[in-house]
């Protein structure tokens, strides 16, 4: 039986891990991720759950530990934002590497410098390439699922790979929402108990993890990792379906809105999806055939799937929570990559929107709307890529 | 009740103005409402005017964003008054509840409320004071808010006061915050 609760997007991540009862768990505070880590404590400390904790002097410490600890055979933790997770670059690539299914919530937050702490993507998308797998949510509920499923997915046995479970800092993580708990034993049940593979501590059985491997070697590992991510999907695809049968809330790879005979649609991440979807609403009244695709799956990308959701569109904007200086913004590229196959592609546009926490308003989904109307209708873009909600 | 209602909250850091909001989120969540409860988050200073919101609503909210056209404004600290527009993007029929020792009709003026608009005022702050001693505004004008606006029915209210106070505070301080918030209720005034 569901139970139905109020709560903040931290507190939902900090009751799906102690309802998980990891092994481990590496604490260090950062805003906005603080409070997430200190219910986390407090559970521990209350013998709610029995995970050790390891209190450290770092992020890079944090990681480290958790990485020793997932090597030596456990079911690991940790969480961050921002700096922290920047922090920790060196020892994200070692977790991938070693293919260690470390589960850890990033709360996404700005990056320094200027020193801000509010939400945007920056920290997550700069560790796109570690080698981890990177899943998105909406709000709470979804921050709550995604973090339970991570667990199935990363240790899986043909993956076993670290998974970050991104949620926008202070919008989800500092705002009360409505939404559903599962019974800690569904959970418990869901998750199953860890399986683990070549474990440090079996002692019967030495070996070593995170060895030199130089020309010889090297290259064919990292293919070995790319191959792994390829398999990622169909194992989403598979726990979502049983979470489904669990919960009643069905997830994929990303998920659509009024997208099916729609001429013009507005990809965007995690909480602003939400306040962009009332405003597709708003166009559909009025005529206008406006749809939107959130992508829940990150790393790895579901390219062909997300040319094929597109590819009868008109005109798209994909909207970017992060820059790359000098570049498109990430969730840009990603999209203009998986529509380069096709034939027949929509145009698209970029929109760098929310740094910073700048709020993300309604007006903002319906000025971007109204362009991509005007777009499908000249076929003209006159501009590729912009800053929208700008002080001038 | 509207398919949805948004209420900003207008107070000052160390009121209590967004417990009183997350208390409000907790009480509406009966009857499978859909809630939700978050302060504007700046540099937290004690003084320092903040603003938090809820939503309310019979279906889903998927909007993340501040409350722009509040249906109900809500003002812990009249002093607020003088240095900010609470009506900001206010509707014609919005509620405004008001912390204040002054009548209701003397703050439309201040105001420049519209006809629809209703203007509700309760002394919270005495309230408080005579119920625990402390200025805390909080629970009077939680009591408030639910005789302005008909969310939710007071007894469902109190047991929520409990249940949150109940966490932090001794028996004292719930007894005088249950008093308080049933005494918002009784005491506003409208003009």
């Amino acid at each position: 039986m569901a139970k139905v609760v109020a709560v903040t997007g931290n507190e939902a991540c900090a009751n799906a891990l102690r309802q998980v009862n990891p092994d481990v768990c590496g604490i260090y505070p950062i805003t906005p991720q603080t409070d997430m880590m200190q219910r986390f404590a407090s559970y521990i400390s209350d013998g709610k759950v029995d995970t050790e904790s390891i209190l450290v002097e770092s992020e890079h410490s944090s990681m480290s530990a958790c990485i020793g600890a997932a090597a030596a055979g456990g079911r690991v933790v940790t969480a961050t934002s921002s700096q922290g997770l920047a922090l920790m670059w060196e020892m994200l690539h070692i977790a991938s590497g070693d293919r260690l299914p470390i589960v850890m919530p990033v709360v996404n937050r700005a990056l320094s410098a200027p020193l801000n702490i509010h939400g945007d993507h920056s920290d997550a998308m700069g560790a796109r390439d570690t080698g981890w797998i990177q899943i998105w949510s909406e709000n709470a509920q979804e921050s709550y699922d995604n973090v339970i499923q991570a667990f199935r997915i990363g240790e899986h046995m043909d993956i076993r790979l670290p998974v970050m479970v991104c949620l926008d800092g202070f919008i989800i993580s500092h705002s009360i929402e409505r939404m559903e708990y599962l019974e800690d034993q569904e959970v418990k049940d869901f998750v199953g108990p860890f399986r683990n593979f070549l474990p440090l501590l079996d002692l019967d059985k030495p070996k070593s993890y995170g060895p030199l491997i130089l020309t010889d070697l090297y290259h064919e590992y990292k293919r070995a990792q790319h191959e792994i991510m390829t398999k990622v999907k169909d194992v989403v695809l598979n726990v979502a379906k049983d979470f489904e049968k669990l919960s009643g809330r069905k997830y994929g790879l990303f998920e659509t809105y009024r997208l099916e005979d729609a001429d013009i649609a507005i990809v965007i991440l995690n909480s602003a999806a939400g306040t962009t979807k009332d405003v597709i609403d708003e166009f559909r009244e009025k005529g206008i055939k406006a749809g939107l695709i959130k992508p829940r799956l990150f790393r790895p990308f579901p390219y062909e799937e997300m040319a094929e959701a597109l590819k009868n569109t008109k005109a798209v904007c994909v909207m970017d929570r992060a820059d790359s200086f000098g570049g498109y913004g990430p969730l840009f590229m990603e999209v203009s990559s998986a529509l380069y196959p096709l034939g027949n592609r929509p145009l698209l546009t970029n929109k760098i929107y929310g740094l910073g926490g700048r709020d993300y308003l309604p007006s903002h989904a319906a000025q971007v709307l109204t362009e991509l109307n005007q777009i499908a209708q000249s076929g003209k873009v006159s501009v590729l890529k912009e800053y929208i909600g700008v002080r001038e | 009740m509207a398919e949805t209602v948004e209420i900003r909250w207008h107070g000052r850091g160390g009121q209590g103005t967004v417990t009183a909001a997350k208390v409000l989120a907790d009480a509406c969540l009966s009857g499978g409402r859909h809630v939700q409860a978050f302060p504007e988050y700046g540099p937290e200073r004690a003084g320092a005017p903040l603003r938090a919101y809820n939503r309310v609503a019979s279906k889903e909210l998927r909007m993340h964003c501040p409350v722009l056209e509040p249906d109900v404004v809500t003002v812990v600290d009249a002093t607020l008054l003088d240095s900010i527009n609470v009506a900001d993007g206010a509707k014609e029929t919005t509620t405004f509840i008001i912390n204040t020792t002054k009548d209701p009709a003397e703050i439309r003026t201040k105001l420049h409320a519209g006809p629809k608009q209703r203007v509700i005022t309760v002394d919270a702050t005495k309230i408080a004071l005579d119920c625990f001693g402390r200025a805390m505004p909080n629970s009077p004008m939680l009591g408030a808010v639910c005789k302005a606006t008909g969310l939710i029915s007071i007894d469902h209210l109190l047991e929520d006061v409990k249940k949150s106070f109940g966490k932090k505070f001794s028996q004292k301080i719930i007894d005088g915050n249950i008093e308080a918030t049933k005494r918002g209720y009784e005491e506003v005034k409208e003009g």
